[in-house]
């Protein structure tokens, strides 16, 4: 009987936990919330952090080599913000972590084994200035775009931290926007590391988004988490979004954007574009990218080579 | 207090451009090497504070530099960026890499070495910013007065890593211990004013090194008697000093980083 009973209370609460996020109510760190929304939470956010920590890499490459004393005082404070939303986002889902007594070095661990992945456009090299730009600019304009999508997310500290993120992110796009405002502007030499940069970044950007169902990859999140409340567009109308937000700008610039079947379809209002090449975004995404190994290593290194300073201060604080 | 004569006193103007090019060419390396460290710090919360210092410093020396370019030097990016190793005005101390390795490749920076430089860095440019807060030259005394506030927190951060470290384990204790040594090695020109030192002191510019060596001592007095540990000896005579120009390989190889895309066109607006 008891048994029946607890069931019955599992089902009770679920009932009382939809009807909540049907309301629109916020779920709290320490509220009761089915197994699958706290997985999908745990999945979603610890990748979200982990990106952010592993998008600090890429970016600042550029960090001393940025060409003036403005630039490099931008990109400072842009790669800075970065970490700071890696930490802000690691701490969210360090409590969601709680009932199963994990932390973030579990998380930095499930990094190094390939169980916690990273964004798909982190995997990529930047070779030039005009990557830092597009990074800046594009990168970030996609990310405001899927974050924008889950600011009214179901669970409470994910909105409130992605709502402080998107205003940050903001100032990043203008950071973005004034790199490659300058490049199209400049030299022949500046536009066509920017042309060039840009065709570089193109098939990574349309990845960002993910793939339009989970038929094309075998598996996607979104289902569940709009099924939840965490998100409200799917991937596919984040993309058209996207495109509709940056078409305009980067043809404005006079760049060419590097796919000739790309219009927009009168009819049915969307934007016709060819597909990336999903298989290559299934490798990518399982660490087998241009530059995933190359960034896994060095974040992999200086967690080793840093063991002895956590070591120290667990030692000190106890 | 009399206006200092640079308009038709060349050495005095000689003085201040010296100066100036110490503070600025100190910051700017200091800086640069804080931010070979983005995203390599020992926790994520330390990255991100250490990179507001790193900032604040790179803020410091653009400040420097723009005096400079206003003294009808070239413009402060050319200044921060151009000018080759031989010209430079910045102590070794600042200079030397952090560890092992370029930071493009997989380095491996010692956290020891960054605190250590960092602290006594940090402790002797707050002494001597203080000094310059009256200074004869006020458009340098002004910007003594804005550097000087962001500085309190930078001396408190790398103080506080500096005496947790120091009072943890054995192993943090000796790492501690050799980047003491390490750092005193190269702590022999921080304090020095250079060829136009004696001139600077005359004209009011900034107070004598042994003045300011002395205060640096007093200051970390206390927080090195708390840990049993004597204050380190200056060394007298270095070997090499960065404000007469004297430098290391490791000085070459961060400008050529700093000032790589510069370079490509330096006509060009970036």
């Amino acid at each position: 009987m008891s048994v029946l009973e607890r069931e019955l209370n599992e089902h009770e609460k679920l009932e009382q936990f939809i009807a909540r996020i049907e309301a629109g109510d916020k779920i709290e760190a320490d509220d009761w919330m089915p197994e699958e929304y706290r997985m999908a939470l745990i999945k979603l956010i610890s990748m979200h952090g982990i990106s952010e920590i592993m998008g600090a890499l890429p970016e600042k490459e550029w960090v001393p080599k940025a060409p003036s004393l403005r630039r490099k005082l931008g990109i400072m404070a842009k790669v800075q913000d970065e970490m700071g939303h890696g930490q802000l986002l690691l701490r969210v889902a360090e409590d969601l972590l709680k009932p199963y007594r994990k932390d973030r070095g579990d998380l930095m661990m499930d990094l190094f084994s390939g169980k916690l992945k990273f964004h798909n456009v982190f995997h990529m090299p930047a070779k030039t200035w005009a990557d830092a730009g597009v990074i800046g600019w594009l990168v970030d304009g996609a990310a405001i775009i899927t974050q924008t999508n889950m600011l009214n997310a179901s669970y409470g500290p994910y909105s409130r931290a992605l709502h402080r993120i998107c205003a940050e992110e903001v100032f990043h796009a203008h950071h973005g926007e004034s790199i490659i405002m300058a490049l199209a502007e400049g030299t022949e030499e500046q536009k066509q590391m920017l042309q060039e940069s840009l065709n570089g970044w193109w098939e990574a950007l349309l990845m960002f988004f993910g793939p339009a169902s989970s038929t094309t990859t075998g598996s996607s999140k979104q289902d569940v988490t709009i099924k939840y409340k965490i998100r409200t567009s799917t991937n596919e109308e984040l993309r058209q979004s996207f495109f509709t937000k940056y078409i305009p700008r980067i043809l404005s610039l006079g760049l060419t954007i590097p796919d000739p079947t790309l219009r927009f379809d009168e009819e049915q209002k969307v934007w016709i574009y060819q597909q990336p090449d999903w298989t290559k975004f299934k490798q990518i995404i399982t660490n087998n990218g241009p530059r995933s190994q190359a960034r896994l290593n060095l974040r992999r290194v200086s967690y080793e080579n840093n063991a002895w300073v956590r070591d120290a201060l667990s030692a000190a604080s106890n | 207090m009399t206006e200092l004569n640079i308009t038709t006193n060349p050495e005095n103007k000689a003085a201040v451009v010296s100066l100036l090019f110490q503070l600025a060419d100190d910051d700017f390396l200091y800086s640069f090497r804080g931010s070979e460290w983005l995203g390599l710090a020992p926790h994520i919360e330390e990255d991100v504070a250490s990179s507001s210092i790193s900032q604040d410093s790179m803020g410091h020396a653009a400040m420097f530099y723009q005096l400079l370019e206003e003294l009808g030097l070239d413009n402060a990016d050319a200044l921060a960026h151009l000018r080759p190793a031989k010209e430079r005005r910045n102590s070794i101390l600042v200079e030397r890499q952090n560890g092992e390795g370029y930071y493009m490749d997989v380095p491996k920076y010692d956290w020891a070495f960054a605190v250590v430089r960092n602290y006594f860095y940090t402790a002797a440019k707050k002494i001597k910013i203080e000094s310059l807060k009256n200074s004869s030259y006020e458009p340098l005394a002004n910007v003594a007065v804005k550097v000087n506030i962001e500085l309190y927190y930078h001396l408190l951060h790398w103080k506080t890593w500096f005496a947790q470290l120091l009072n943890s384990t054995e192993d943090a204790k000796q790492r501690m211990q050799a980047a003491i040594e390490q750092v005193m090695k190269d702590f022999g020109d921080v304090f020095s004013l250079g060829t136009e030192g004696e001139k600077m002191v005359e004209i009011g510019l900034i107070e004598e090194e042994k003045v300011l060596v002395q205060r640096w001592k007093e200051q970390l007095k206390p927080v090195f008697e708390s840990l049993n540990l004597s204050i380190p000896e200056i060394p007298a005579s270095p070997a090499a000093n960065g404000r007469n120009f004297e430098h290391t390989e490791d000085l070459e190889s961060a400008i050529s980083t700093l000032s790589e895309v510069y370079r490509i066109d330096t006509a060009a607006s970036w």
